[in-house]
């Protein structure tokens, strides 16, 4: 079965091998290299020595979908044009501010160097040719095996005037989890980074009102975290107990 | 901002609370020589929705700030995703908002399908079903917006119709189900089940009889002098503030801007039915519930339509690597496998058997990436970012609630106004506390 | 409270007692405790079709002052915990609770870091109603098991008996972990 829907490490994660040998000459073809957020181990990914198939010398990292190159496909290539263009004509270099593009299930994702995410943000909801008035808000994900960018801060916008959806990513030390606040581009993450400062522990330097949200004021940690545990308690039954869900075997 | 002190014992740290800088606002406030008081309504208050609290500071009857207090229904739902396997993900996003079970379900597995590449493999009779469920289930949330929020204006008699309408849905929702509510109906690659027999008929008699129950709405509330005195003007959002604070839904089609992503972005086949967007231009409470009761008539439409369309079929992908549960029965003891499929892999094959295990207990994998769906819910845009580590469990799984979002807006539309509209408003953004606070 | 408190032990304090019992159970005022989704099915109880009016309770009170049955409908998260204290606190004697549903019985599938596991841990619990959410019609049961335990609920003196009693037994009792047998 992992074999099947299972990963490996060079990048062509998981996809259709059919489907691949068709799209070879397609643009849009996820690329190599993405960021390693796992490694597996034995052939099942038991976590806690119940590994009993014989594999457990198995090692492969997984990786995330890597960067793509050009040409992106479909509307993603006017986009990025565009938004390169604009970045330009403000005096900024577009390598700087964009690190990479992932193009990866009909998806486009930009990641932003934090330092310029304010600006790049403004241009894609002001420039005319890209229009990206919604902020659907934001989304943190926590990867501890992503040294140096431990943690993303997700947003997804859309355009209602051009009918378009693009991602955007920015990445943030563990060391310093700094990232700009967008409240003064797009009001509506003003809850919306409160909730993955509260999660997260992110400081979205420039909010308003930065605090707890959704977890009483005193509370300590960042429970969304990787390294928060869920903190749940064991079960008790008649004459058994079962641990807790995070502290029961487990296969990934 | 002023911290509480804190002192450390064994136990741990302890906070001494004593009001935090509410001490400070209320002060000033009481050395003002004026009538301005600061009103903390909640979070138990049988008007506000839910558990939420509102914190508004007045000006005799006037409302010169109000700000929100959340959180008092955080579950953990989403941190909770990542000890589970893909498929055990519905039964927690389906308690989420608790109204919209079957979007919540709907958005989920979409996004979950996007990961695995598998879209255009689900069986269209499942595709249909889902349709036919969220179109019902719109009706449902729009009817307990309705109710509720005629009760909070003191109308009793809309809420004893709006509970009156949606029990004839739930029970619905029972025959196709098993469940009143929290269905985890909806599983990635297709469905838990088939429609059961007659159920075609049962849905085709409820149409009948709501097309006869929605006049009654119009009745006794359209019209009503006294239910337009309280919401027209009330809880007004223009075009530009329901865009900047990312209101979707109702409020940003009360604003006049017709967009639903039913017809924007259309998923699950929604731009092959036959159906229109309210809109209107008063950008008020009064609008919003003439949305909805226009949505509701455009439900019925697409329900109807959906029943025109199914075929036998299907309803869970082929992929046996995926599809899980696959053979499903209704026994004495309640929904499980059936007893044919268990004879079969216990008898037959040690290679099902095999797989079956696995397939329930381990989860089947997800290749890793990200992904983002979006559904258009009574409220707005639901949208789903899921995150996969190529492993048999969700690795972040984040909702986007419309509920969380369009609340943002309470604080513009109740500033400047009078203390019993807060009510009104609040009621008009349909907050759903399980939705806001996940 | 008042003078049938005061009554000694014997005939006429039971007879005050099944009257006292009568009267109490016949018109229980539930506070408005929604939480979660146990609330809608709360709410479902009280509209049209279940119609709690029939068992005298269908007014639900907003403020805890004039209630005396709290039904804790839905999960209670770590935040909102003190307010529901605050609450029963505010509640005048005799006031029961009913904890609706099993995310507000034992914490239920949410078992992290958010959830109270179980309401007890904040407030004396009188019946624990087990479903995700209940039907009306198991509210409606729960409702009637609790008007049962009203009517033959103590007063006075045999009030501290009946209470001390109770204490012993659950002293004696056996933790769930050394049980035997079936779930029952």
């Amino acid at each position: 079965m992992s074999d099947a829907n299972g990963t490996n490490g060079n990048g062509t994660n998981g996809t259709n091998p059919e489907k691949d040998l068709g799209a070879s000459n397609l643009p849009g073809r996820r690329g190599d290299g993405g960021e390693e957020i796992r490694v597996q181990r034995g052939m099942f990914g038991a976590n806690n020595g119940g590994d009993t198939s014989g594999y457990g010398g198995l090692v492969r990292s997984i990786r995330l979908p890597g960067p793509a190159a050009r040409p992106y496909g479909g509307w993603f290539d006017e986009v990025a044009d565009e938004l390169e263009g604009a970045l330009e004509e403000q005096g900024l270099v577009p390598e700087n501010a964009i690190e990479k593009t992932i193009v990866d299930r009909d998806e486009i994702t930009f990641h932003i160097d934090r330092e310029h995410l304010l600006r790049v943000a403004r241009t894609l909801r002001d420039d005319p040719a890209l229009r990206f008035e919604l902020c659907t808000g934001v989304s943190g994900v926590h990867y501890p095996q992503d040294k140096g960018r431990e943690l993303h801060a997700v947003y997804h916008l859309r355009s209602i005037t051009h009918n378009r959806l693009i991602r955007l990513e920015v990445s943030a030390p563990d060391s310093d989890p700094r990232v700009p606040s967008l409240v003064s581009v797009y009001p509506t993450n003003d809850w919306h980074e409160r909730e993955t400062y509260d999660f997260f522990g992110i400081v979205f330097e420039g909010h308003p009102a930065l605090t707890r949200i959704m977890m009483p004021d005193d509370w300590q940690g960042f429970p969304q975290r990787k390294d928060y545990p869920l903190g749940g308690i064991a079960v008790e039954y008649k004459g058994a107990q079962i641990p807790a869900p995070d502290q029961r075997r487990s296969y990934s | 901002m002023t911290h509480a002190s804190a002192r450390e014992t064994t136990e741990g740290t302890v906070y001494t609370v004593s009001g935090g800088d509410w001490d400070e606002v209320v002060q000033t406030a009481a050395k003002a020589d004026d009538e301005r008081i600061v009103v903390n309504m909640g979070p138990q208050h049988p008007s506000t929705h839910g558990v939420l609290r509102l914190i508004l500071e007045i000006d005799g009857e006037t409302v010169t700030e109000a700000r929100c207090g959340i959180g008092y229904l955080h579950t953990g739902i989403e941190k909770n995703l990542e000890y589970r396997t893909w498929t055990q993900g519905t039964t927690f996003v389906t308690r989420m908002d608790y109204l919209t079970s079957f979007f919540n379900e709907a958005a989920y597995c979409l996004a979950v399908e996007k990961l695995l590449g598998i879209e255009d493999q689900i069986p269209d009779r499942a595709t249909i079903i889902r349709v036919l469920l969220m179109e019902l289930n719109r009706l449902s949330s729009h009817l307990v917006c309705i109710a509720t929020g005629g009760m909070e204006l003191g109308a009793t008699t809309i809420m004893i119709y709006g509970f009156r309408d949606r029990e004839l849905i739930l029970d619905i929702y029972e025959l196709i189900t098993g469940l009143r509510m929290n269905h985890a109906f909806i599983r990635p690659g297709g469905l838990a089940q088939d429609l059961p027999p007659g159920a075609v008929d049962h849905i085709r008699e409820f149409v009948k009889k709501m097309r006869k129950n929605l006049p009654e709405y119009d009745k006794l509330a359209t019209g009503n002098p006294i239910f337009k005195a309280r919401m027209q003007g009330v809880g007004h959002l223009d075009l530009a503030g329901s865009m900047a604070l990312g209101a979707t839904g109702p409020i940003l089609r009360s604003a006049g801007l017709p967009h639903d992503l039913r017809k924007a972005q259309p998923y699950c086949g929604y731009e092959t039915y036959d159906f229109d967007v309210p809109t209107t231009d008063t950008a008020d409470a009064y609008g919003r519930f003439l949305i909805r009761l226009e949505e509701m008539r455009q439900s019925l439409a697409i329900v109807e339509q959906c029943l025109d369309r199914l075929q036998p079929g299907p309803v869970m992908v082929t992929d046996k690597k995926i599809a899980w549960p696959a053979q499903l029965a209704l026994g004495p003891d309640g929904l499980g496998n059936s007893l044919d499929h268990i004879k079969k892999i216990m008898g037959t094959s040690m290679e099902a058997l095999i797989h079956h295990f696995k397939l329930v207990t381990e989860g089947f994998r997800v290749p890793p990436g990200q992904a983002y769906a979006a559904v258009e819910s009574p409220k707005g845009e639901l949208g789903v970012h899921v995150v996969s580590d190529g492993g048999t469990r969700p690795y972040r799984v984040h909702y986007r609630d419309p509920s969380f979002t369009n609340l943002q807006a309470m604080a513009a539309m109740c500033e400047g106004g009078q203390v019993a509209d807060v009510i009104v408003a609040v009621a008009s953004i349909d907050p759903v506390m399980g939705g806001v606070d996940r | 409270m008042g003078l049938e408190e005061k009554l000694p032990s014997g005939f006429l304090l039971t007879t005050v007692e099944q009257a006292a019992g009568w009267v109490r159970k016949s018109s229980v005022f539930p506070a408005t405790f929604g939480l979660a989704c146990c609330a809608i099915e709360m709410m479902t109880t009280g509209a049209g079709r279940y119609d709690l009016a029939r068992f005298g309770m269908e007014v639900f009170r907003g403020s805890p002052r004039q209630a005396d049955l709290m039904i804790v409908a839905g999960r209670v998260s770590q935040k909102m915990a003190p307010v529901l204290r605050q609450v029963y606190d505010q509640m005048p004697n005799p006031k029961w609770v009913i904890s609706m549903g099993v995310c507000a019985s034992s914490g239920g599938m949410f078992n992290n870091y958010a959830i109270v596991q179980g309401v007890d841990h904040i407030v004396p619990v009188d019946i624990y109603l087990p479903g995700c959410p209940p039907r009306p019609e198991m509210l409606i049961d729960a409702i009637l098991k609790l008007h049962q335990k009203i009517q033959s609920s103590k007063l006075g003196v045999n009030a501290e008996e009946a209470a001390r009693e109770a204490e012993e037994a659950a002293l004696k009792a056996l933790p769930t972990i050394e049980m035997k047998g079936l779930l029952r």
